[in-house]
């Protein structure tokens, strides 16, 4: 039975004159997941917000949203109130800011109830408290006496889906409900969500970037494309044939763990999966044609003139497509990717670039008061070790707060460390003098996370590019051919070099980056989380770039980043981390496929698998718990209160992880884990 | 809690302390009090003079630090000294300073209510008529000098009194001496410069508000309200404005502090004796103990005001709380 239809739906912000959402339609049924997936920029968001009436006054909506049979759109906002929050809820992205920060969350929940149901202050409270029961919070009563602040990013978003699923309602809007929470806390809280629906045979619409998510938890899905459905249907037919070339082009870009393609033979040989991403960008004004086929590698003449509707695909019950072609085989629509040379010298063969042993860093909490005493010590970092050689790629991984980018950002200091020693290129960092310390510079570079934020917004592209030359005494009028090719060799148009910043899409302002860091032809490349605020097909590109200046160059790279699929993708070796300390070291393909800490097995086990066949099948195993805090690590092994392993030895075996802290010690060749009972790898 | 307490109060006395000191100083040395008891009719001796200043310990050839130390030594024990005209200052500076509360209170809270309203409003209004009226006469109030407003609003009551031929308004004073008017005479008196006060403190928290309440205007909590079945409206007001009103809160908690002070253009031109028209007046007849004692109400207010923003803003701000 279809709970909730959306029929045609179009919405224009004021003041713009492209609509952000052209001709949605979406049917959900009642007790189903309904996936809406695409990337930023796509209407997903507007959707969601357009379905309970959210968009800002002055936003025009036309079309229908039907739900129960019920008309929504041009319903007055006091009409709609009454919907909201009873039959049709939501679940905000970021949940640090989606609760009244001066109101208890237990509090907000009995708003939901009191308002629609009438209930006492005392009945609503009472509950409110069995509401944060049910989505897994400890202490129900306790924390419902907590303001949002008090609680943490996972905490916060069961609190909004226990104020989602107060007044049973038919269907929960879930906008990105993942997307601003870490690897482990995302796993249990799509858990909690999928169980609430259940629980309440609420009909879930569930918008997301991420492919993976979808298919852990989506029954169907709907892909979106330039303000319109692209291509929907049941989530393993759409996943394991999809028609439409965007959807093909998504699932080819996203980086996997086991590193196979999607679809065809997986290629064999090459040390490092080669992703496929899809040229361009979205269409700021879509055309009067398909808005893919400026993208789009089969486009046909008749793409360019006529905009394609949905219609049913042949032999496949409930899945349509947006498109003129008719394909048949999905590996074949993208010209398959250069996979790469293999590495020509063992490992142990090459010299050290960068070593780093016993890498301490604290910081020093202050309060608020006047006098800013010292309230507790932050163990950021606490004692790491690694080296990394020439040609190699280490990736550090983990989630928030772990230590990972401060270990980075330690190492491009180029000083003493608070204890510990660094030595990057043959030169320990404590005895620097001034002039090697700027000859060194020229040979350690860095690319960060946010593009925009780290380039000079008044500066061209080509000044940006051309400026660690000139401050390494290049002449101005020598650096025009380097900076030609440095953004060649990037993959930028020459074009682009009289562009500021602000006139690029988020890949090319990465690419601009990278090719700024590789201007002084530096020996160690420092990069942290460089594909994470990017769309998933743009990622991709960035990824391959990455992996193909490594060879090419023969680069060595220190990897930061929290997506153990993108590390599978760039990296050669990979330490995980937990606490500021490594817990787990080694070839990435390995720790990958037989983790042999405990902690790096709920980590790959968190994170998303875009198959939905695979996904289901698979054992979960979702660690307990938040991430403690870095100031207070518990005594003994740092993981024991969320180890699964713990639990299970006996009261002899399971003293030693509470007296003794675990040391890294090699439990196969070339790998290390600080375990005490670490898995038995296979060699 | 109590040590922080203790701590505060130790370093505001320390503060109160200081600044009470150092106006007494600058005052003792550059005003001229001598000046006020030649200048009488007819010219009394040197040593009479000399008499009556040593008297009031505002000799000018004392030492400054002996005077200062006599007069800080009377200030412990509570003793603020006397005027020039020989009266105790303490009685009239609390006679003075409850003039001043009578005349400003009303007026301060209830245009700090109105400013938050329209400027709560008009954010929510943004950039429509109601928004534009409430900016154009918010500016017209700010850009307008106190003492032209208050004139403009006598000359408007006059003209209403003529129209309707009754004395509806009153702006002399703070009732009329000699008559029998009672409660009501009092609080004719009080319509205009209440209507003054409250016309600059709803333009300046007006402004505040508005430009508050744009912040929260589209934040997510406020969507996160609607989505629960709030409509709009109560969103902005009870998720919005509540959250948009801890810093005004905090804001007025510590401009009440200076409202004592701050209002001598109202006090002088409506003719009422609070402390704004003394101390601008008691510097003129450069009466040093008068100046000196008001100075150092002034300093208890300004802390008392300040720790009375802290408790504000943490009673309204669960944040802050969590942040001791």
């Amino acid at each position: 039975m279809t709970v909730l239809r959306v029929a045609d739906l179009r919405v224009t912000f004021r003041d713009a004159t492209v609509p952000a959402v052209r001709g949605m339609d979406l049917a959900v049924d009642r007790g189903e997941v309904h996936a809406v997936v695409g990337e930023s920029g796509c209407g997903k968001t507007t959707t969601a917000l357009a379905l309970l009436g959210l968009l800002p006054p002055g936003t025009e909506v036309a079309g229908s949203v039907r739900l129960h049979g019920k008309e929504l759109v041009g319903r007055s906002d006091a009409e709609l109130a009454r919907v909201r929050g009873r039959d049709i809820a939501m679940v905000f992205a970021d949940p640090s800011s989606a609760l009244t920060p001066v109101r208890t969350v237990g509090d907000q929940i009995a708003e939901t109830i009191r308002i629609h149901q009438g209930a006492s202050r005392a009945a609503a409270r009472a509950r409110a408290v069995r509401l944060l029961d049910l989505v897994g919070i400890p202490d129900p009563a306790r924390r419902a006496r907590a303001y949002p602040h008090e609680l943490s990013g996972g905490m916060r978003q069961r609190v909004m889906i226990a104020m989602a699923v107060a007044n049973d309602p038919a269907v929960i809007v879930a906008d990105e409900p993942t997307a601003a929470l870490d690897g482990t806390v995302r796993a249990q809280v799509l858990q909690v969500l999928r169980a609430a629906g259940e629980a309440t045979g609420a009909a879930i619409v569930l918008i997301t970037h991420d492919l993976g998510v979808a298919a852990e938890i989506a029954d169907r899905v709907t892909v979106m494309y330039a303000g319109r459905p692209v291509e929907s249907g049941p989530v393993e037919e759409v996943y394991a044939r999809p028609r439409m070339p965007y959807t093909i082009g998504l699932l080819q870009a996203v980086p996997r763990l086991d590193g196979r393609p999607p679809f065809g033979p997986a290629v064999p040989g090459p040390r490092r999966p080669v992703l496929v991403p899809i040229d361009g960008v979205p269409p700021q004004r879509p055309g009067p044609g398909c808005s893919f086929s400026p993208r789009c590698p089969i486009s046909g003449p008749r793409c360019a003139e006529e905009e394609p509707g949905p219609r049913p695909v042949p032999g496949a019950d409930g899945h349509t497509v947006a498109c003129l072609q008719d394909v048949a085989d999905p590996a074949a629509v993208y010209p398959p990717p250069d996979p790469g040379p293999e590495p020509a010298v063992d490992r142990v063969e090459r010299p050290v670039v960068l070593e780093v042993s016993g890498l301490v860093r604290h910081h020093v909490r202050r309060g608020a008061g006047p006098l800013r005493r010292r309230r507790d010590t932050v163990r950021a970092v606490d004692g790491v070790d690694f080296t990394v050689r020439r040609g190699e790629t280490l990736a550090l991984v983990g989630e928030s707060g772990c230590g990972k980018t401060t270990t980075l950002l330690e190492i491009l200091r180029l000083r003493a460390p608070q204890a510990g020693r660094i030595t990057v290129l043959g030169h320990d960092t404590a005895a620097l003098d001034r002039a090697t310390r700027r000859a060194l510079r020229r040979d350690v570079q860095a690319v960060f996370q946010d593009p925009l934020a780290s380039l000079d917004p008044l500066m061209r592209v080509a000044e940006i590019v051309a400026e660690p030359l000139l401050a390494h005494g290049h002449r101005r009028r020598d650096v025009g051919g380097p900076v030609r090719e440095l953004l060649a060799m990037v993959g930028l148009p020459a074009e682009l070099a009289w562009r500021h910043p602000g006139a690029l899409s988020g890949g090319q302002r990465q690419r601009v980056a990278i090719a700024r860091a590789l201007a002084l032809r530096p020996r160690l490349l420092l990069l942290d989380e460089p594909v994470s605020a990017l769309d998933v097909s743009v990622q991709a590109g960035i990824c391959n770039l990455l992996t193909r200046l490594q060879d090419r160059l023969g680069l060595t790279c220190l990897l930061v980043t929290h997506d153990l699929a993108v590390a599978r993708h760039v990296a050669d070796r990979i330490a995980v981390m937990y606490l500021g300390r490594i817990v787990e070291l080694g070839d990435v393909r390995g720790v990958c496929r037989d983790p042999a800490h405990p902690y790096t097995r709920a980590l790959l086990s968190a994170v998303p698998v875009p198959d939905p066949a695979r996904a289901r099948r698979r054992p979960r195993a979702v660690l307990p718990g938040d991430p403690p805090d870095p100031a207070a690590p518990p005594p003994g092994c740092r993981f024991r209160p969320r180890c699964p392993r713990y639990r299970t030895l006996e009261a002899g075996r399971a003293r030693r992880c509470e007296e003794e802290e675990p040391r890294s010690t090699e439990v196969a060749p070339g790998r290390y884990a600080a375990c005490h009972y670490p898995e038995t790898t296979s060699p | 809690m109590a040590g922080f307490l203790v701590r505060r109060s130790l370093h505001g006395a320390v503060l109160v302390a200081l600044a009470a000191s150092l106006t007494y100083l600058l005052a003792a040395s550059a005003l001229r009090p001598r000046a006020h008891f030649e200048q009488r009719n007819p010219r009394p001796p040197a040593a009479v003079v000399d008499a009556e200043l040593t008297a009031l310990n505002l000799n000018d050839r004392t030492p400054l630090l002996r005077r200062y130390a006599v007069w800080a030594g009377g200030v412990l024990r509570g003793d603020f000294g006397r005027t020039l005209a020989g009266e105790p200052v303490a009685p009239e500076l609390w006679r003075r300073a409850l003039v001043s509360l009578r005349l400003l209170a009303v007026g301060t809270v209830l245009g700090a209510v109105l400013g938050v309203l329209a400027g709560a409003y008009a954010a929510a209004r943004r950039h429509r008529p109601a928004d534009r009226l409430i900016t154009v006469g918010s500016f017209a109030v700010l850009s307008t000098p106190v003492f032209v407003l208050a004139v403009l609003l006598q000359l408007g009551a006059e003209r209403i009194n003529q129209i309707t031929g009754v004395r509806i308004f009153e702006w002399a004073g703070e009732y009329t001496p000699g008559a029998a008017e009672g409660a009501l005479g009092r609080l004719r008196h009080l319509v205009l410069p209440t209507l003054t006060v409250v016309l600059v403190q709803a333009a300046v928290f007006g402004r505040y508000q508005r430009h508050l309440m744009l912040d929260v205007l589209d934040a997510d909590f406020v969507r996160t309200a609607m989505a629960r079945g709030l409509t709009r409206r109560q969103a902005l007001v009870r998720h919005g404005l509540r959250t948009a009103l801890v810093p005004t809160a905090t804001y007025f908690a510590y401009t009440f502090g200076f409202v004592l002070l701050g209002a001598m253009f109202t006090e002088k031109i409506f003719g009422w004796h609070g402390m704004g028209e003394w101390l601008i007046d008691s510097v003129h007849r450069g009466d040093v103990n008068a100046v000196a004692a008001v100075a150092l109400l002034a300093a208890v207010l300004v802390l008392l005001a300040g720790a009375a923003a802290d408790i504000a803003h943490a009673i309204l701000d669960p944040r802050v709380r969590a942040g001791r």
